[in-house]
């Protein structure tokens, strides 16, 4: 009866069980509830793409439990392309099955050989297409949902995520005000030819400069993360926008 | 000395004698863990914009304290005392990670708004301090009990700050208009009269403000809470 609980053996001993039962219950619990967690993301993808599509008034009636049947509604194409703009898959959920981000961090993946997926929706009529783009922030990653209107050059919505930026500077870029400078309707991805023309994040005021977006303060790095993440991510679909003209 | 009084008495004792009992009320008035003890005050200013919020951070935190104090005061007799604290940590982290996970799954915008402060409550100063000051030392069913009292201490002052704040921040208790709607356009209730919502309720500073006030009241009702200057 009479254990040393002093003792180095007795320790160890100690600390052994208690990191394998913790890390026990700990594997199981995350490995069955991760089938819940990953529905989740997926409605949490679909209100994201959705949030682009549609306008602050539209977007406030979508909730996880409608997000879905909406999809299904608006979207009704998806397409993946190569980096040079090609076609290489087409087809119902596609594009949606295309993890960009795990693409992204996946260093043995060279560049070229990423996928570049397009949703295209249709509203009231309209052909609108849905570009999801990924890049990195401050501290972890950063994604979007840039949306192009019928003429396959205006930017007519986005939205934009992040996994930990600093709340009230660079998690700004979620915010309504921040998605509203990319769409006050003057915003192009392409000139009249079809070339995209490189966005510049600023921070001295955007004036009426359309390939001007004003940064936010105090999240320059956040900003000039956006910046990259979207001229670098759209170019591939000016091209396929090109080849459709 | 009230150790070895404790162990006399114990076998004896019922469930909810008087002693434990006051183990579950104390925390929520005289020695309230927030307002008393001034712990746990960082989450407490960073969650409490909604009551939502407020509630589901709450009841993380009863759960943490409660099923920790419980397993910390089972696991003290066999503890080597040398990563006792060690100990304790896995215990909570371990516990924090439980909550992070069921809230992903079951609750996933509310998880999404606590963000880092459901990880953070594992630095959250009322569960070491319980840990320690309390479970090491007692058994498992006070050790429950005052982890419960405890973690609805720290709810009661979340529910109360998250109340004021939604109330007057946003016009809406748990999400329902009780000011009516600021909607342009649409305006109704308060807002036709020329009622606005104070933006200032809504930052972390006027958190700060309603728990001093909270502290105020307290110790101008209750003097012996009042340090002697």
């Amino acid at each position: 009866m009479a254990i040393n609980k002093e003792s180095n053996a007795y320790t160890i001993f100690f600390a052994t069980i208690m990191v394998v039962a913790v890390g026990g219950i700990l594997a199981f619990l995350s490995l069955s509830l991760k089938p819940m967690q990953d529905a989740n993301g997926k409605i949490k993808k679909k209100m994201e793409i959705l949030k682009a599509l549609l306008t602050t008034e539209e977007f406030q009636s979508i909730t996880r439990e409608n997000a879905e049947a909406k999809y299904q509604e608006y979207v009704k194409a998806e397409v993946v392309l190569t980096e040079s703009g090609k076609v290489i898959e087409e087809g119902k959920d596609a594009a949606f099955n295309v993890d960009i981000k795990t693409e992204f961090k996946d260093k043995t993946l060279p560049v070229s050989k990423r996928n570049y997926p397009m949703f295209i929706a249709e509203k009231e009529g309209k052909k609108l297409y849905i570009i999801p783009i990924i890049g990195k922030g401050l501290w972890g990653p950063i994604w979007g949902n840039i949306c192009i209107s019928e003429d396959k050059r205006s930017i007519s919505g986005a939205s934009f995520g992040h996994q930990g930026e600093t709340p009230g500077l660079g998690a700004e870029i979620s915010q309504g005000f921040f998605i509203d400078r990319w769409t006050k309707g003057e915003e192009k991805i392409a000139d009249e030819n079809g070339d995209y023309i490189p966005f510049e994040v600023v921070k001295d005021g955007s004036g009426p400069n359309p390939t001007k977006i004003d940064g936010i303060s105090g999240g320059t790095i956040t900003s000039k993360g956006v910046e990259e993440m979207v001229n670098r991510c759209l170019v591939p679909y000016t091209v396929y926008f090109k080849t459709l003209k | 000395m009230s150790e070895t009084v404790a162990k006399v008495k114990a076998p004896s004792e019922p469930l909810f004698s008087k002693k434990n009992r006051k183990l579950i009320t104390d925390p929520l008035t005289d020695n309230n863990p927030v307002t008393v003890q001034v712990l746990g005050i960082c989450s407490a200013l960073a969650i409490t914009v909604k009551i939502d919020t407020s509630l589901v951070m709450g009841l993380s935190v009863i759960f943490v304290t409660a099923i920790g104090n419980f397993v910390i005061s089972a696991l003290r007799n066999i503890m080597p005392p040398r990563i006792r604290i060690i100990v304790q940590l896995v215990v909570a982290a371990a516990l924090v990670i439980i909550v992070n996970e069921i809230l992903k799954a079951f609750l996933p915008d509310i998880s999404e708004q606590l963000s880092v402060f459901v990880g953070l409550i594992i630095t959250n100063c009322i569960i070491m301090g319980r840990f320690e000051a309390f479970a090491m030392a007692n058994k498992p069913w006070p050790s429950l009990l005052d982890g419960i009292g405890n973690g609805m201490g720290y709810a009661g002052l979340l529910l109360i700050v998250g109340f004021f704040r939604e109330l007057f921040g946003s016009g809406s208790l748990l999400g329902f208009k009780v000011f009516g709607s600021a909607i342009p356009g649409e305006e109704w209730g308060l807002y036709t009269m020329g009622y606005a919502n104070n933006n200032l309720v809504i930052l972390p500073p006027m958190a700060l403000i309603i728990v001093g006030v909270i502290i105020w009241i307290q110790r101008s009702r209750n003097k012996t809470l009042q340090e002697e200057i």
